[in-house]
Order: C-alpha cells, then structure tokens, then sequence
C-alpha cells in the first residue's frame, strides 16, 4: 500500500492505495464520482478522460499513484455554484448525446483541446476527438457543441 | 484487466533511478508516462515486480538547440515535442509523428524516451529515428553513453539498454531547407499501430535527389531502412522514385498476423515508400 495525496474537484483527498488500483477506480469507487465511465479499458475509447493538471488523460491507463500530488477535475468538477461550464452547456443545446455514455470523457476531452486551440474548425473538432468514441450520434452534434462551447467559454452559463 | 501486484518505487534523479533498478534487479522496470506499459500490464503481458516511477523528473523534459541538433529530454511528452516551435521548424518529421501517436489524451502522457525504450517494432518514433539518424543518451552506473538510433534496437521488444540504464536524452539532426520528409502509415483504424509505416527523409539537389533515408516500420522484428531503395535513389532523378520504391521490401521478413500477411505487408511498404519519397521531394 501507499498514501498518495490528490485533489479532485477542488478537494484534497489522501488515501492508503495499491499501487496497481488504477486512477479511474479510484475516481469511482474510491471517491464515488462515478461521473467518469469505463469504458474499453484499454485506453481506446474515451469514456474515462479526465484533466490531470487540466490536460486530458485517460483515468485507465494512469495508477492512482501516478497522480499523487497532481490534480484531477472530472464531469462532476465543472458546475460552479450550480451553474453548468459552457462546454455542459452547449452539449445541453446542440444535443450532443444519445445514450450519455461517452459525454463525461467527450466534455474533458474537449475542454482540454478548446485550451490548446481555442478556435478550432470542424477538422480540427474530429481529429483532437478521435481518442473518444460515441457509438450513438454520428458525432455530428458533438461537433457542434464544441464549436457552439468555443464561442462562450468566457461566459456566463446555463443554469443545471 | 486488472495488473499483478507490483511494488512502486518513486526516482528522484537519474540517479536514484539507477540506484533502484540495482537493488530491484531485472524483475523491476521504468515507467514513464505508461502509455505502453500500462496496456501491457493490464493484459498481464508484462508483469514487472517493481515499478520505478520516472515521470516526477521535471528536469528531463526541455527541447535545445544544439547548433547542428536538437537535443529533446527524454521524458518530454509526446504532445510537447508536437507543439514545440523548435521541433516544428528544424525536425518536421518528429513534431509530426508525434502528433500521430494515439490521440491527444495518449500525447498528454506518453514520452518519446518511453516509446523508443519500449522498442515496439510496430511503433511509429523507432523508424522515424532511424530514417532521422538520431542518437540516444542513456545513463548507467559507469555514466553516461550515446548510441545511433540504428544501433539501438536489437529485437523484437528488446534494445541496447542495459539493465541499468536509463535514458536521459534523444538527439535530433536539424534538416535544412533542402530536405524534405514525410511519415506515411497505413493502419486499419485511427489510433492503431502501423500495419505499415514508412519513414523518408530526402536531400534534394537542383531537382534531383542527392541522398534518402527509409526507416520501415513492422517490417521485421526491429524497425529497417530500406537500403536498397536508398541506394537507387542516390542521385537519382524524381522520376525514378516509383522504379526504386519497388525494392522496399527487399531483404525484409516481415511477419503475417490478424492486420495483415507477409507479402501484403511487403506490396504495403513499396507502395507506401512511393508515396512517402514522393511527398517528402514536394515539402
């Protein structure tokens, strides 16, 4: 075992782990923010991103103490004061979901990209996404969400 | 999906990097950003001991100008050596394999150190490295040593890192204004590893081609160079290119399984080398 500190959604947690237990576990059942899916569990799909010093990773392919000292946000880390982040928000608007499976990972791993490339064209959308798989909508809203989130993520949002 | 248990070591230094792996022994192993180790262990492929953590090593992430190269720290994330301004501007190639490795969220993590020490044949930065003539700098307890990229992977899985070693820096030649490259790979889904993937870095000369160098991927059991299709183009005129790129796969064996077949990996490379040679004389 081994005492690893994280802070998750603004809260610092320390915890005895095993090294093997895996980030996303942790996250889950750990910490109960079951917010953040499994999905593949072989680091294709996506479902289980989430910001790690607000870069996108893949909370299955990292060890809970991989992250001790650093800082994890999850899906359930963006609402502030009630009120939905602008990439929530615009998923919310352009309906960029069918089953919801895929929307946690797909929400983190679009934040991270509008910070690396805050005005992205369509191209650009599916080729940072392709590390996130949605079996349902064609992506073609998911697309539209993010480019709608490109335009307000400085503003005011929505309430949740 | 779940690893055998393994005990953590965290390294502080190179130093006590090689310290650990003496006192663990072989059972144990480096990681990096464990973006190929990780899958590995979930599948139980690998089961290492001990893992000796190498990613709090700040120090061992930075791209230099070196004058003539460019040195880049070995536990430099993929997605930095994409975006680096040096990179881009005097090793396009690199900056641009990078780029391809996994996605994003896999760039975030993994390191160019740890893919080239995984030593995947299937890996994109091996064959790269060779067609780039690149160094490595790997650190020991009898100090340090630079190996040639294109004496560095021995075998399938397998490369010239002693035990003990770690590697600490990976150079890069700055291509000048005459050459051009290109990193072709063919691969059945985005993400996959390369069935095939071809490397070209080629001088140009007054529209002929003074010199090209071919790295092949999952052609073999390491990543080659296509010698004989280097040597045809030697001097060659543009117009030679598809002639010579039909000797791509001469001399290889490469392997047959569930992406592909030998000899379909072998029409792959020719094809993929032509292609390759010619974008890297148009960039």
């Amino acid at each position: 075992m081994r005492r690893i500190q994280v802070k998750v959604n603004g809260v610092t947690y320390e915890h005895e782990v095993e090294p093997r237990l895996l980030l996303v576990h942790y996250l889950r059942e750990g910490l109960n923010l079951t917010g953040t899916m499994v999905g593949c569990n072989t680091s294709n799909c996506g479902a289980c991103t989430v910001l790690m010093d607000g870069e996108s990773v893949k909370s299955c392919t990292l060890f809970a103490v991989q992250a001790d000292g650093h800082e994890i946000t999850t899906v359930q880390g963006l609402a502030e004061n009630g009120r939905w982040h602008p990439m929530q928000a615009a998923f919310h608007e352009t309906h960029a979901l069918q089953c919801g499976y895929c929307t946690p990972g797909m929400i983190m791993a679009s934040i991270s990209m509008l910070k690396e490339n805050p005005e992205p064209n369509e191209d650009e959308i599916r080729e940072a996404l392709e590390g996130n798989y949605c079996r349902c909508t064609g992506y073609e809203n998911i697309v539209k969400a993010v480019q709608l989130a490109s335009q307000h993520m400085d503003q005011p949002t929505a309430a949740s | 999906m779940i690893p055998v248990a393994f005990d953590y070591e965290v390294a502080d230094s190179v130093d006590h990097a090689i310290e650990l792996l003496g006192q663990h022994g072989e059972e144990s192993k480096l990681i990096a950003g464990g973006h190929s180790l990780i899958p590995l262990m979930r599948l139980r492929l690998a089961a290492p001991t001990v893992l000796i953590d190498l990613d709090r090593l700040e120090d061992l992430r930075y791209v230099r100008d070196e004058g003539d190269y460019l040195s880049i720290g070995a536990l430099t994330r993929h997605r930095d050596v994409h975006n680096n301004p040096l990179v881009q501007e005097h090793c396009g190639i690199l900056g641009y394999t990078a780029g391809l490795l996994g996605d994003p969220s896999v760039q975030h993590r993994g390191t160019l150190g740890g893919t080239l020490a995984h030593g995947d044949p299937a890996g994109d930065m091996p064959s790269v490295m060779c067609a780039l003539e690149g160094t490595l700098v790997a650190q020991g307890p009898d100090g340090e040593r630079t190996i040639p990229a294109l004496e560095f992977f021995k075998d399938y899985f397998f490369t010239d890192l002693a035990e003990q070693e770690v590697i600490t820096e990976v150079r890069v030649p700055k291509l000048g204004s005459n050459t051009g490259w290109s990193y072709k790979k063919f691969s059945r889904r985005s993400q996959d590893w390369a069935v095939v993937g071809v490397a070209a870095v080629v001088e140009k000369d007054n529209g002929s081609i003074s010199s090209a160098r071919i790295g092949l991927t999952s052609m073999g059991n390491t990543p080659l160079r296509a010698s004989a299709v280097e040597e045809a183009l030697s001097g060659a005129g543009t117009d030679q290119v598809a002639e010579a790129a039909n000797s791509a796969d001469e001399g290889t064996s490469p392997g047959t399984d569930d992406a592909a077949s030998s000899e379909f990996r072998r029409h792959l490379a020719r094809v993929w080398t032509r292609r390759a040679v010619e974008e890297a004389l148009g960039r």
